[in-house]
C-alpha cells in the first residue's frame, strides 16, 4: 500500500492510523514563524466512527488503507453474519459481522442496496439507503378520524426497529422511513 | 481544478478597499512618528539560515523571507528608524493562516528596547483593529500555566509525555525544541480570544534577539504578539554583537547540515555591517495579511489576498 506525506493529506484520504482504517476529515498546517512545521489532522476512525485528532511533524508519512466504499445488495442474515452482494454484476458476496453492521441492522431489508465500506476486502461499516420502506409488525390499534395531526405512538417494524408513528397507522401498513434520523416520513400506498 | 474556472480573485472587491485603507493608515502611523519608509531587494544573493525557514531559490538567488538583513545594513550605515511594507516568501508554508508569499510589515526603532517596541506594536494594532487590552506572559510561564511544567528542569521524557497527550505522532524521537514548539502552539490555541504578548523566550530560541543574562533566569529579549491564537508579530531587541551573530549563524548552519537541509552561505555583508556597528535598536516583523484577516473576521488569510497561492 502507498504511503502519504503530510502535504498529501486531503479530506477523504483513507489511511492506517494506530492499526485502524481512518478517513481524513481535516488537515491544518500549523507553524510558528521561527519553529517547526506541523500538521494538525482530524481523522474519522472507520471502525468506530469516532473522530481522532493527531499532530504530525511536517513531512511525516503514514500508510494508506485499502478502503473501498461500494454499493451492495443486502441478502440475508444467518443469525451471525449479514450477507451482501456486489451490484456491479460480479455477484461477489461478503459477510459482515455485527460490529460492522452496527445500527444499520434495524433498517436492513432484503434486496435493498446499501453502501458497504470494505477494508482489506472485509466489510467494516454499512450505511443503509437514506429511505427504506418497512412494514409495521406491531402497534396499538389505529384511531380513525384523527388523520392529520396530533400525537404519535410507538410502532415496531418488520426489522425490529421501533419508531414513532402517527396515531392512525395500522399493523401491516408499509411506511417510508428516513434512516438518517430514524423518523417516519409517510405511508406507502400500493 | 481547472485554471479557467478560478480566474477571479480570492477576495471580495470591498476587501481591496479595506486593504488599501489599512496600508494608508499604517503609512500615516509611521509618517506621524517620523519613521522612514524604505524598499530593499526582494531577490538577493543571501538568505536566512534559520533551520525552520526555507527560502525559495530563483536564478541562483533567494526570494527574501524577511527584509531583516538589508534593513540592518541600512541601520549600520546610518539610517534613522525605518519601516518597510513588502512581499516575503517562504517555501512550503501553505495553510489557513499561511501563504508562501505574504505581505510583511517590518520596522526598526533606534534606541528602543523590546518593551518600548511592544507598546508601539500595541498602538499600531489598536489603530488598525480597535483598542483592546494586552496581556504580557513570559514564555516559561505560559507553558507552566498550561502544562504545569518547568521547562528548565523538565526531562525530554516529560515533554514527550505532554506531546503524546496532545496527540503528537512522531516516527523518530522528537527533539526538545520540537516539543516546545508544539506545546506553545497548543497553549496559545487553548487561550482562545484575546491579545497576548509572549515574552522572555528561552535563550536557545533567541533567533537574532539579544540575550539578557543579568536576571536570575537568562532569556532572549524577544516577543511575539498572538491575537486570538494567531501569531501576528515577532520582535527583538536586536543582537548587535557581531561575534555572537557569527556564532549563531555557524550554529544554524550546523543544524541545517545535520538535518539534511540546503545550506546557504552566511551573509558576509550582514556580518561586515554589524562589525561596522549596528546601533542599539529593536525591530519587529508583522504579518499584514493576518492582521487584515483579523480585522475583517475571515477564517484564514485567503479571503484577504487578491490572489492566494492556488490562484496566483
Amino acid at each position: 500500500m502507498a504511503t502519504y506525506a503530510t502535504n498529501e493529506f486531503r479530506p477523504g484520504l483513507k489511511v492506517l492510523l494506530e492499526g485502524s482504517p481512518c478517513s481524513i476529515l481535516e488537515n491544518e498546517f500549523v507553524k510558528p514563524g521561527k519553529g517547526q512545521a506541523f500538521s494538525r489532522v482530524k481523522f474519522r476512525n472507520l471502525n468506530t466512527g469516532r473522530v481522532w485528532e493527531r499532530t504530525f511533524r511536517s513531512g511525516e508519512t503514514i500508510e494508506g488503507a485499502d478502503v473501498l466504499e461500494t454499493d451492495m445488495e443486502y441478502l440475508y442474515n444467518d443469525g451471525e453474519f449479514w450477507h451482501f452482494m456486489k451490484t456491479d454484476g460480479s455477484y461477489e458476496q461478503f459477510e459482515a459481522a455485527a460490529a460492522a453492521v452496527g445500527d444499520a441492522r434495524q433498517w436492513l431489508k432484503e434486496q435493498d442496496v446499501c453502501s458497504v465500506t470494505l477494508w482489506n476486502d472485509s466489510p467494516i461499516s454499512v450505511v443503509p439507503p437514506n429511505f427504506v420502506e418497512l412494514q409495521v409488525a406491531e402497534t396499538d390499534p389505529g384511531m380513525r378520524g384523527d388523520t392529520a395531526q396530533g400525537g404519535n405512538k410507538p410502532a415496531t417494524l418488520s426489522t425490529g426497529a421501533v419508531i414513532k408513528v402517527p396515531l392512525f397507522i395500522e399493523i401491516g401498513e408499509v411506511l417510508r422511513i428516513d434512516t438518517r434520523t430514524g423518523e417516519y416520513v409517510s405511508r406507502v400506498r400500493d | 481544478m481547472s485554471e479557467a474556472h478560478d480566474w477571479p480573485p480570492s477576495c471580495a472587491i470591498e476587501t481591496l478597499h479595506a486593504r488599501a485603507a489599512a496600508l494608508a493608515a499604517t503609512r500615516a502611523f509611521f509618517a506621524e512618528r517620523g519613521v522612514l519608509e524604505v524598499n530593499t531587494p526582494v531577490l538577493a544573493s543571501h538568505t536566512v539560515l534559520d533551520p525552520a525557514i526555507e527560502s525559495i531559490a530563483v536564478g541562483g538567488r533567494y526570494l527574501q523571507t524577511s527584509p531583516e538583513y538589508h534593513m540592518k545594513r541600512l541601520l549600520a550605515a546610518g539610517a534613522p528608524s525605518i519601516y518597510q511594507l513588502g512581499p516575503v516568501f517562504r517555501q512550503g508554508e501553505q495553510g489557513r493562516w499561511h501563504n508562501p508569499e505574504f505581505l510583511m510589515l517590518e520596522w526598526y526603532r533606534l534606541d528602543f528596547d523590546a518593551n518600548r517596541l511592544m507598546l508601539e506594536v500595541e498602538e499600531l494594532v489598536d489603530c488598525l483593529l480597535s483598542p483592546a487590552p494586552y496581556l504580557c506572559i513570559p514564555y516559561r510561564q505560559l507553558l507552566a500555566d498550561r502544562f504545569d511544567i518547568d521547562i528548565d528542569t523538565a526531562s525530554v521524557d516529560d515533554l514527550a509525555d505532554i506531546c503524546a497527550q496532545l496527540g503528537y505522532k512522531a516516527s523518530s524521537t522528537s527533539r526538545t525544541e520540537e516539543a516546545l514548539d508544539l506545546m506553545l502552539a497548543a497553549a496559545l490555541a487553548d487561550r482562545g480570544e484575546g491579545r497576548v504578548f509572549v515574552t522572555e523566550y528561552p535563550p536557545d530560541q533567541a533567533a537574532l534577539a539579544r540575550v539578557n543574562a543579568s536576571k536570575r533566569r537568562p532569556h532572549a529579549e524577544r516577543f511575539e504578539l498572538v491575537i486570538n491564537g494567531v501569531e501576528i508579530a515577532n520582535g527583538y531587541h536586536e543582537l548587535a554583537d557581531p561575534d555572537e551573530l557569527a556564532q549563531r549563524m555557524a550554529a544554524d548552519t550546523e543544524k541545517r547540515r545535520a538535518s539534511g537541509l540546503c545550506v546557504p552561505k552566511p551573509d558576509e555583508r550582514l556580518l561586515a555591517a554589524q562589525r561596522h556597528g549596528l546601533p542599539n535598536c529593536a525591530g519587529v516583523a508583522l504579518g499584514f495579511d493576518r492582521l487584515l484577516a483579523l480585522k475583517l473576521g475571515t477564517d484564514g488569510i485567503s479571503p484577504v489576498l487578491a490572489f492566494d497561492w492556488n490562484r496566483a
